[in-house]
């Protein structure tokens, strides 16, 4: 049974080393907003590492990873309704060139 | 075995962290179209007001980022000590969680002191605006989980987890860890791009 649990339930060294994984990517962002690179650059490169970071405590925090799928459909019915809302007020308001 | 306690359902799933999950799902939508609107504003406004990133606090922001997903560790430890049986480390994981949750409140309470000071306000700009509703909401959330914590911590004080049966020290552990990752969401957004 011990065995049965162990192979349930991640282990602690796989916490630690997310959390590691969090505390780089966090380090990354901060660090890329000072540096001088482009705006739009900066913008992608920000979304992407918070897309990961949101993905790493989904998946292994929340353990989306072992659990049955129908809990990671019942997510992504959320998700996409999201970018519905976005893609829906765009061409609303517009994109200003800066 | 150690599952037989919990009542076959025809999801598969039981129903409590089912509900969890469909409750965090709204909540995702709630979010989401705050967070939305902001980025559509943040593009398409001329008037949208962002204040100068010096006003901004990142390096107290940035800290309250590693406050905030060190709390989801210790709060995925609290889970791990009882799925082994251990009470007593699930009330100190559980503690540390709420403590730091606390600091995180503290901190961002001095963030609007000093924001308030610097003129921006909830209806100095657009920028303002959400930054306060959105925080704000996101600061209310963390109040109900450190009042779902503290609940735990109370049933748990009174024997009623165990290593057969911890599915709401789960579920507030599911709540806990999404308030974190609206907060990763919300830190690019408002201190970063």
């Amino acid at each position: 049974m011990e065995q049965q649990h162990a192979a349930h339930h991640p282990s602690v060294k796989g916490y630690l080393l997310v959390f590691v994984a969090l505390g780089i990517l966090t380090g990354l962002t901060v660090a890329l907003s000072y540096l001088p690179i482009s705006h739009h650059v900066g913008i992608a490169l920000a979304i992407a590492i918070a897309t990961t970071k949101c993905a790493l405590i989904a998946t292994f925090f929340m353990h989306l990873k072992t659990e049955n799928r129908g809990i990671t459909y019942t997510v992504l019915v959320g998700l996409f309704l999201v970018i519905v809302l976005i893609g829906a007020m765009i061409p609303d308001v517009g994109i200003v060139q800066k | 075995m150690s599952h037989a306690a919990a009542p076959k359902t025809t999801t598969g799933i039981p129903n409590g962290k089912l509900g969890m999950w469909i409750f965090l799902a709204s909540e995702i939508m709630l979010f989401g179209s705050l967070i939305s609107s902001y980025i559509v504003l943040a593009m398409g406004s001329p008037t949208f007001g962002r204040p100068d990133t010096a006003l901004l606090g990142k390096p107290l922001a940035t800290i309250n980022t590693f406050v905030l997903i060190t709390s989801s560790v210790t709060m995925v430890m609290a889970l791990a000590s009882i799925q082994r049986n251990n009470v007593k480390a699930l009330l100190g994981w559980m503690g540390a969680t709420s403590f730091l949750g606390l600091g995180f409140l503290g901190i961002k309470a001095f963030e609007y002191h000093h924001k308030i000071a610097e003129g921006i306000t909830i209806t100095s700009s657009l920028f303002g605006s959400f930054y306060y509703t959105l925080t704000g909401l996101h600061g209310l959330h963390m109040l109900g989980g450190l009042a779902f914590n503290a609940y735990i911590a109370i049933k748990a004080m009174r024997g009623a987890y165990s290593a057969d049966h911890y599915e709401r020290v789960e579920y507030a552990a599911l709540y806990w860890h999404f308030v974190d990752l609206v907060w990763v969401i919300l830190f690019p957004l408002f201190y970063l791009v």
